[in-house]
């Protein structure tokens, strides 16, 4: 008795009516997610000039033998964007796979047979990518069914389950047709998801981020090869465009719209915020390969005057991106950089205590003009996180970090 | 204005690579053999079909390259998406098959090249072996590609030992755009021979993953396009100089047939040391290239054809099929090399019996793809381009045909 049945046994199957009589041969066979994820609920038949549809519930049994009808009136097949056909859609596409985070092309599909209100359900299981459903594939049709199922045993299984399948579809609209959520892939780390649309070809990749959360997108694009950052971003709409460079640290939005045209990058940064379109457009006016190309304009700085416990109300009183502050810049009142204190130092001192009595002894910081071989040797050499940046006039005007450092010298 | 000009330049010279690789690799070791034999047999008189042969090779590599820009995908992933898996396999086992061969003409051309220098080839094959295997795994992909353009330069050897030679330039000139037909069955075998090397199913391959490699996308496409045609256009230069070197030399001695492209280089000798060692040195570079790009690139091609892992930034138990697929390539094409009295010259008519069967497939499947609108959006080909598309196709399958009939006699005879 068997239990499961693959797509390429699938295919071809003989359907026969309620007398026994030869209907035609299965062609192909469709979900529609909008209803059921899992169910093949269409079964599309070959055998006079159209094509005819068998819907889920006019079968009777399904076996490597074929497929008895209980209800003959057939309907021609139309075209339906609601359907994800699976020899058109699904065999040979790539897909996602979420859990083994990489993009994988489907040679088979296993389904589940069960039996639902007393008749054959065909359930999809997996999908399968591996040399064992190659196998099956490439002698299909030339040997009989329950030979190849006794022929395949000894080659290793390789497949994925259904609910980690994430569909590549480039068509907008015919996303939400088919219900494609993006909430599994906006789980995933940035990291990983940016080596996925890495992957992927533009088309796919442009789609997929037009559907990201601003914010998700944001932070894999960010991950993503420098080269191809600006093409994604200009191919999508400039509002959306806009929103990505919003959620993005300034720096990075710099690079990125350096690398475009003049009036593509205008017309993103006029959609743009007016606070961080300006921080960005400043960013924009440095060489890339100098201090100022390399700073961000996100950083933590107070006046030079006031105590540990006021400092650290300011820092609360402000929303700035923690994850990449770990110093805080002194300055005095015309705005001069006076000192750097590391975060940690403010936990263990007295609330009391005047801030400038943590600083650093040495105070490092480099011209805005500073070439950038410098500023990565400054880095090596006094072993630095952070490196502020000044203006001629010693004002403090963005800080290097030590992970813009690692990323220039991987490009490199 | 200027700054336009200035975008489209700086494009252009991101963009150069894969165009100018491939044709130029085009010219390996069976490539330069053809080309020595074409010219050492029949001096000036074939050199007309060095046009035509030009025109086959930027429509064919012209529509790859836009195929590549368009769809970010390899030739082996499309044709999977719109041919399935069946014809996928096959073809894929073909190219491994015609691949191997070439891989075998190219170890054999770099022991051919420095046995004139009386080193062994027990020693060079496995030491070039070793370079072309660490090179790919150890290289990353720019590296790798900037000592690829630099070996491209190294061509320019051809063209100064053809200037050494001191060749007939009238003649050369005059029978570059004279057609003539000779109806023995050598001739005609060498002119359908000349076609067969200049357009082989891995170029294909080869080039249009080298685009998506490069990320160069649609808007960049009309600068790749521009290097695509100057890389064709190189290849034939050298070609010409080749033909000519080796009828200024051998022909206009005395007429022969030469065992092999060692062969051509001795004949050079008379005619000055330099011309001599240039014409050797372009063939050590031209083989060890061939033999660095066909390993990788079948690995590639097959790996993704049919979804295996593959890149030389994976590790060895995460892509197992692409590391050991390139290994046993270069090893089983090295190693026949070194087994005395192995029939080479039968195994490279068996290549070119291979890459004639597997063509008019890629060809065909090729200008269907580049046609599909749900692929190629506004990129498919116009009416007119189809015209010439599709009659290449059909000289390029009809010359085929003839070259395997031509190549299966001379096995079994």
């Amino acid at each position: 008795m068997l239990d499961h049945l693959f797509f390429t046994e699938l295919m071809g199957l003989k359907v026969y009516d309620l007398k026994g009589r030869k209907l035609g041969r299965v062609r192909d066979a469709a979900i529609v997610p909008l209803v059921d994820a899992v169910r093949v609920d269409r079964y599309l038949l070959g055998g006079g000039w159209a094509w005819l549809t068998v819907r889920h519930d006019q079968i009777q049994t399904i076996s490597l033998d074929g497929i008895w009808l209980r209800d003959e009136q057939l309907t021609p097949y139309h075209r339906d964007d609601y359907m994800l056909r699976l020899e058109r859609d699904l065999l040979d596409q790539q897909i996602i796979d979420v859990e083994g985070r990489k993009v994988v092309r489907v040679t088979d599909v296993t389904f589940l047979r069960v039996r639902h209100n007393g008749h054959d359900e065909l359930r999809v299981q997996e999908v399968d990518i591996g040399l064992r459903s190659m196998f099956r594939r490439l002698v299909q049709g030339v040997l009989p069914r329950p030979l190849i199922r006794r022929m395949m045993m000894p080659i290793p299984v390789n497949s994925i389950r259904w609910e980690f399948c994430n569909i590549v579809e480039s068509d907008p609209q015919r996303r939400l047709r088919l219900n494609i959520s993006t909430r599994a892939l906006e789980a995933m780390h940035p990291a990983d998801l940016a080596d996925i649309v890495e992957e992927l070809g533009p088309s796919d990749r442009e789609a997929l981020f037009g559907s990201l959360d601003s914010e998700v997108a944001a932070e894999a694009l960010s991950e993503i090869d420098p080269d191809m950052q600006a093409s994604i971003l200009e191919s999508l709409s400039e509002e959306k465009a806009a929103d990505i460079m919003e959620e993005m640290s300034p720096d990075e939005a710099a690079d990125i719209l350096a690398d475009m045209e003049e009036e593509r990058s205008d017309a993103i940064l006029e959609e743009m915020d007016d606070a961080p379109a300006h921080e960005v457009e400043e960013l924009l006016e440095y060489r890339e390969d100098s201090a100022g190309g390399l700073m961000t304009t996100e950083y933590v700085s107070v006046p030079n005057t006031i105590t540990v416990s006021a400092a650290v109300a300011a820092i609360r009183g402000n929303d700035y991106a923690l994850e990449s502050t770990n110093t805080v810049f002194l300055i005095d009142a015309a705005g001069r950089l006076s000192g750097a204190v590391p975060l940690a130092r403010l936990f263990l001192a007295d609330p009391s205590a005047p801030l400038s009595s943590l600083q650093n002894d040495r105070l490092i910081s480099v011209p805005v003009k500073e070439r950038q071989d410098r500023v990565i040797a400054a880095f090596d050499k006094y072993n630095l996180v952070t490196l502020p940046v000044v203006d001629p006039a010693n004002r403090l005007i963005g800080v290097i970090t030590a992970d813009d450092i690692i990323s220039v010298l991987r490009q490199s | 204005m200027f700054k336009r000009l200035k975008y489209h330049i700086a494009v252009f010279f991101s963009v150069i690579g894969p165009g100018f690789i491939t044709a130029v690799v085009d010219n390996d070791a069976g490539g330069i053999f053809t080309y020595s034999q074409a010219g050492a047999k029949y001096g000036y008189l074939p050199l007309w079909t060095l046009l035509p042969i030009m025109t086959l090779l930027i429509v064919t590599q012209e529509m790859c390259s836009r195929m590549g820009a368009v769809t970010g995908k390899g030739l082996s992933d499309l044709i999977r998406e719109e041919f399935g898996l069946r014809t996928t396999f096959f073809i894929m086992m073909a190219l491994i098959g015609a691949n191997l061969t070439n891989v075998m003409a190219n170890f054999a051309g770099i022991a051919s090249s420095l046995e004139l220098f009386g080193i062994t080839r027990y020693i060079t094959v496995p030491i070039g072996a070793l370079i072309v295997w660490l090179l790919i795994v150890k290289g990353t992909y720019a590296s790798v590609e900037r000592i690829f353009l630099f070996a491209t330069a190294i061509y320019v050897c051809y063209i100064v030992s053809g200037v050494l030679v001191k060749p007939d330039w009238k003649e050369a000139a005059l029978y570059s755009v004279r057609p003539v037909l000779l109806f023995e069955p050598a001739y005609i075998t060498l002119l359908i021979g000349m076609v067969g090397t200049s357009v082989a199913p891995w170029m294909q391959f080869y080039l249009q993953a080298a685009i998506v490699e490069k990320g160069v996308g649609a808007k960049e496409y009309a600068e790749s396009r521009i290097e695509v045609i100057v890389g064709c256009v190189v290849m034939t230069v050298i070609a010409f100089f080749i033909i000519v070197a080796c009828a200024g030399a051998i022909w206009s001695v005395a007429p022969r047939d030469i065992k092999d492209s060692a062969d051509a280089a001795l004949a050079l000798k008379p005619f000055g040391q330099y011309a001599y060692l240039l014409f050797c040195a372009g063939l050590l570079n031209a083989s060890l290239f061939a033999a660095c790009i066909l390993p990788l690139s079948t690995a590639y091609t097959v790996c993704e054809g049919l979804g295996f892992e593959s890149g030389v930034n994976k590790r060895w138990n995460e892509a197992p099929v692409f590391y050991w697929l390139f290994t046993l390539l270069i090893v089983i094409g090295g190693g026949v090399i070194l087994i005395p009295g192995f029939p080479l010259v039968r195994m490279i008519l068996l290549s070119q019996v291979l890459n004639g069967v597997l063509l008019p497939f890629v060809l065909i499947y090729m200008t269907i793809i580049v046609n599909r609108k749900t692929i190629m959006r506004d990129w498919t080909n116009s009416r007119a381009y189809n015209a010439v598309a599709w009659t290449a196709v059909a000289v390029m399958i009809g010359l085929t045909v003839a070259l395997v009939g031509i190549s299966l006699r001379d096995i079994s005879g």
